[in-house]
């Protein structure tokens, strides 16, 4: 036993925290600034939290990850960042020449004070931007919320640097996908071009993070939403956002700052919420759905009806973030199994009224958990199979139950990268890896002589 | 990518910092060193253990990391809480690769564990030791652990949060829990290495000498600097036990508590990584007598050489005879590999920039497969393990440095032995190098480039300009040496291999890197019409027409 000190029995903990279920801010606002062409991100505050930042995404996404640190010590601690701020705008356009630099705070600047507004201002006025150069910024103390707020701060900062209302609306519809995979956000652009609408999707890690093997190292690779982009969005005729909690505040902040109007609607993972957002498109864009789109809810819808005795009834635990959890919950609910645990480490009140809506009120939800509470509740009640990112992998193994991952971070397996969980394709990788899943415990499992080549 | 012609070190040291803001590129200078290895040992001065500049992209993480991370961590019950917000608490969470191998299925095993305080906004602004109190308390009752350290993240220090005093009230309320604090804010110091000395001082003081009974065995050997990446500290018991030797306990891989608290009772410290742990070999030399010296346990060689020495020092014949019967029995195999290996990999190049010693051990590794280090560094390293401890007295305390306690240590009255008579120290005479580490650069060939504190604008230089065959560092460079088709060894997690220390790890070693060098995969980059983009060939089925 891997976890052997995790016990059964579930006691009150109001202060301790073991197995977080949610990391901080500032990684967040690390993926969403990758996700902006020639972007470089930069962490103001010491240098550690910088590298575990680029190592966590890193590790998850198997590919170079840059970005600039303050490299605070004790002094700046004391005095102030400003001057180390300073410098390093002024060493990463010399050095690293990017047109954006994406600042977000850690923990400590936050906790000394540090005014991002101020700081990036002089950094104007001293001549350290170049023309044409950008500093964007986030203010992400880690204390607050989870590497979700961060995405959606940084998102945000996005908004407030960049999108020019004109005057002249365009016909373009905005696409904030949300806190998803690079894959995710690419499959929602086809999804959108193959219903012939225009859109600008913000911010687009695909062909960033999932980039090519080409022999050469580039540091700003062909993919993330480009800049005359960014500006025109607040052109847009509307903006759909992704995910209330990850997309939500940008959409608004875009709405206020840019009349651009938005909805925000669920991620689209699994059949429902994938018509959510396709309908919607649909709508906004005065357009008709495409036979290819159809094709694919089809043969989603397929699977799922072909196959829906080896679903049916089948126990299933969830722990990652609230927008992916809504939606995940929905989706297996839909297709027949039974959501008997829902746990995410970030906080938020409306997250067990959701969950609850999508899976039936007899389900134990908790947000601002962690995986030793989710064990627990696993301990208590049985599942047969669990969703959740590679930490779910020594309850997986101590409780012999299959894991599919899903989430933040995955460390030991590829393929989310690559294969979206978005959209009716998604939805079908979901069912693949889930059928797979169940069908090969019960091959495992399986009597001699009830032993089936064909299922 | 195409070879280079053979690129001049000195064009290369300019090269390097030649696109950097004046200021920048003056400081970096003093980093970059072309070696020269003079007649007693000097070499060029390094400057080292200096703040990275803001703005660089950095391969350096923070005390925290190194106190938590690299030398608590691995030890498997002394429960570890991180007194901060999640996200430190968070990475630090079973990412290092420690493994290690409790007796039984019940023992103590809180490395799967990561516990956290949690800090949320409220104890920012009012304090957090109320909640890192009632932490503790819900950690014991969960937990029953005999130890606990709490360490400090950055928004701790800065609020004034006593994690020691917290520490003594919490030991009070619960005696028989040894309960103690790190200030290992990630703003200490420039690097990691901070945390290393922060993580020695409080072993120290409140761990070692608490339990005076040793171990069984007839020679009790520590084993410093030692973390058990990849199951490393494995194979250093098993060579240690097939020679008679016993490890008493390592620091702190594969580690419990109970050995820290009797490692005074040992005869002998071995230290493997200099940076990481030599305050430790040295405060327990002053206050217990056990002596000291450098070991190195990567590669065959070093392993043989490492081992002699040891049985050199106990000076029994019974010992060194047994030494040699295994090492000539390991070192069958490892020949074996070692040449099939070599004639593949022998006149290769590799360019290493790691931790605080292992940029050092890997090359003499990579020798015995016949292949050349042409440029290595530390990440976080002093002036010492570039250049040798004889330059200690000459390093200047800085201001970061000065932030990190200097413990006075004396020898205690009671538990202080001679480890070695008048005779054993003529013996073993002035050769042999007690409390000696000579550094990286003797080793290492003149005129190969030594860089402090690498950054990621450099190493795309070094690599464009040298292109190694085989580029070793941590995982934030490892996937942007390999776009540029070069295999990248992460000496850190070894890649998920390992051991490599020892003689099973040699082999596995030198198979690994044949593995990687001689890799198809990299002939695959190149698709077929990247040579002749343009079309201009007619197809066999028009000219049948
Ligand atoms: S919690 Fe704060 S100090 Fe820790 S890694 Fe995150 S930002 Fe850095
Ligand atoms: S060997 Fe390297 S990785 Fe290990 S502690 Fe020393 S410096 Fe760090």
């Amino acid at each position: 036993m891997l976890l052997r000190h995790t016990p059964k029995e579930i006691k009150e903990r109001s202060a301790l925290t073991v197995n977080p279920a949610k990391t901080c801010q500032p990684v967040g606002a690390m993926y969403a600034a990758l996700g902006v062409h020639k972007c470089l991100p930069h962490s103001h505050g010491s240098q550690g939290c910088c590298a575990y930042h680029r190592s966590a995404l890193t590790r998850h996404y198997k590919e170079p990850v840059m970005a600039g640190t303050s490299s605070f010590t004790e002094g700046a601690s004391v005095f102030g960042g400003q001057a180390n701020l300073l410098e390093a705008i002024n060493n990463i356009f010399t050095i690293y020449n990017p047109d954006v630099i994406a600042v977000h705070t850690t923990c400590l600047s936050e906790t000394i004070g540090d005014d991002l507004t101020q700081i990036t201002n002089k950094a104007k006025e001293e001549g350290k931007v170049p023309d044409g150069k950008y500093v964007i910024k986030a203010n992400t103390p880690s204390y607050v919320g989870s590497h979700v707020t961060g995405f959606a701060n940084m998102v945000k900062g996005i908004v407030d640097a960049f999108p020019v209302n004109t005057g002249h609306k365009t016909n373009t519809i905005n696409i904030i996908p949300g806190y998803v995979e690079p894959s995710d956000m690419s499959e929602i652009k086809r999804i959108a071009s193959e219903m012939g609408i225009k859109t600008i999707v913000f911010p687009d890690t695909s062909n960033v993070l999932n980039g090519p093997q080409t022999g050469k190292y580039d540091m700003y690779p062909s993919g993330g939403t480009k800049i005359p982009d960014l500006i025109k969005a607040g052109d847009s005729k509307a903006t759909i956002a992704l995910g209330p909690i990850a997309s939500g505040p940008a959409a608004k902040a875009l709405d206020t700052k840019c009349k651009v109007p938005c909805e925000i609607l669920k991620l689209p993972i699994g059949i429902k919420a994938t018509d959510e957002f396709v309908d919607r498109l649909r709508i906004l864009g005065g357009v008709s759905v495409s036979e290819e789109i159809k094709t694919e809810r089809g043969q989603a819808v397929d699977v799922i009806t072909d196959m829906q005795q080896y679903f049916a009834g089948k126990k299933a635990a969830l722990i990652g973030d609230p927008d992916q959890m809504v939606s995940l919950a929905g989706f297996l609910t839909d297709i027949g199994m039974k959501v008997r645990h829902v746990v995410t480490g970030t906080s938020g009140k409306k997250f067990e009224k959701r969950i609850r809506e999508a899976a039936g009120e007899d389900v134990n939800v908790k947000e601002g958990g962690d995986y030793f509470y989710f064990h627990q509740l696993i301990k208590n009640e049985k599942v047969d199979l669990i969703l959740g990112n590679s930490y779910s992998k020594y309850i997986s193994r101590d409780e012999d139950i299959p894991l599919i991952r899903f989430g933040f971070p995955i460390y030991d397996r590829v393929g989310h990268q690559y294969n979206p969980c978005v959209g009716y394709r998604g939805a079908m990788r979901l069912l693949e890896n889930i059928l797979n899943a169940l069908l090969d415990r019960q091959d495992r499992d399986a009597l001699e002589e009830k032993f089936e080549l064909v299922m | 990518m195409e070879k280079k012609p053979e690129l001049k070190p000195e064009e290369a040291a300019m090269e390097l910092v030649a696109c950097f803001p004046a200021k920048v590129a003056r400081k970096r200078s003093k980093q970059i060193v072309i070696n020269e290895v003079g007649p007693e040992e000097q070499v060029p001065e390094v400057m080292a253990n200096v703040r990275t500049i803001p703005g660089i992209i950095t391969m350096r993480g923070c005390s925290y990391a190194g106190c938590k991370g690299v030398v608590l961590g691995p030890t498997r019950d002394i429960l570890q809480i991180t007194h901060g917000p999640i996200g430190c608490g968070f990475y630090s969470w079973a990412t290092r690769r420690n493994q290690t191998r409790p007796a039984t299925g019940e023992d103590t095993n809180f490395m799967p564990y990561a516990l956290s305080t949690d800090m949320q906004e409220e104890q920012i602004i009012f304090g957090g030791e109320k909640k890192l109190k009632k932490a503790i308390e819900e950690a014991i009752a969960l937990f029953n652990p005999k130890a606990i350290g709490i360490f400090s993240t950055c928004p701790v220090g800065l609020i004034g949060d006593d994690v020691h005093s917290v520490a003594r009230e919490m030991e009070a309320k619960y005696p028989g829990i040894n309960i103690f604090g790190f200030s290992c804010e990630g703003y200490k110091g420039v690097s990691q290495s901070a945390g290393h000395h922060v993580a020695n001082n409080k072993v120290f003081t409140d761990v070692v000498g608490l339990i005076d009974e040793p171990k069984e065995g007839k020679y009790k050997v520590n084993l410093l600097g030692e973390y058990n990446i990849g199951g490393d500290a494995f194979e250093i018991e098993r060579i240690f036990e097939k020679a008679g030797l016993t490890l008493h306990s390592s620091f702190s891989g594969n580690s419990v508590y109970e050995e820290f608290a009797s490692a005074h009772t040992a005869d002998l410290n071995v230290v493997m990584c200099h940076r990481s742990i030599n305050y430790l070999a040295e405060m327990m030399e002053k206050k217990y007598g056990i002596p000291w010296f450098k070991v190195n346990f990567i590669g065959a060689e070093a392993s043989a050489k490492s081992l002699r020495k040891i049985a050199e020092y106990y000076g029994d014949k019974e010992l060194m005879d047994k030494v040699e019967e295994v090492i000539a029995e390991e070192m069958k195999e490892v020949a074996r590999v070692r040449d099939d290996v070599a004639s593949r990999c022998a006149g290769k190049t590799a360019m290493m920039f790691v931790g605080g010693s292992r940029a050092h051990h890997y090359q003499d590794i990579f020798k015995e497969i016949g292949m050349k280090t042409i440029a290595a560094g530390y990440e976080f390293a002093h002036r010492d393990d570039y250049e040798g401890r004889k330059v200690i007295p000459s390093i200047k305390v800085d201001a970061d440095s000065r932030n990190i306690e200097e413990l006075k240590v004396t020898a205690d009255p009671e538990k202080y032995r001679d480890r070695l008579t008048e005779a054993d120290r003529k013996r073993l005479g002035d050769e042999f190098k007690f409390k000696n580490y000579e550094g990286m650069m003797p080793d290492m060939d003149p005129k190969t480039l030594v860089i402090d504190d690498l950054n990621h604008h450099e190493m795309e230089v070094l690599i464009e300009k040298f292109h190694p065959d085989i580029f070793c560092a941590g995982v934030k460079e490892k996937y942007v040496v390999q776009k540029y088709g070069i295999p990248m060894k992460q000496l850190h997690s070894y890649d998920y291999g390992g051991p490599y220390a020892g003689f099973q790890g040699a082999i596995n070693f030198y198979r690994d890197i044949d593995k990687m060098i001689n890799t198809k995969v990299w002939s695959l980059v190149k698709a077929p019409w990247d040579d002749s983009p343009e079309l201009t060939a007619t197809y066999a089925c028009d000219q049948a027409v």
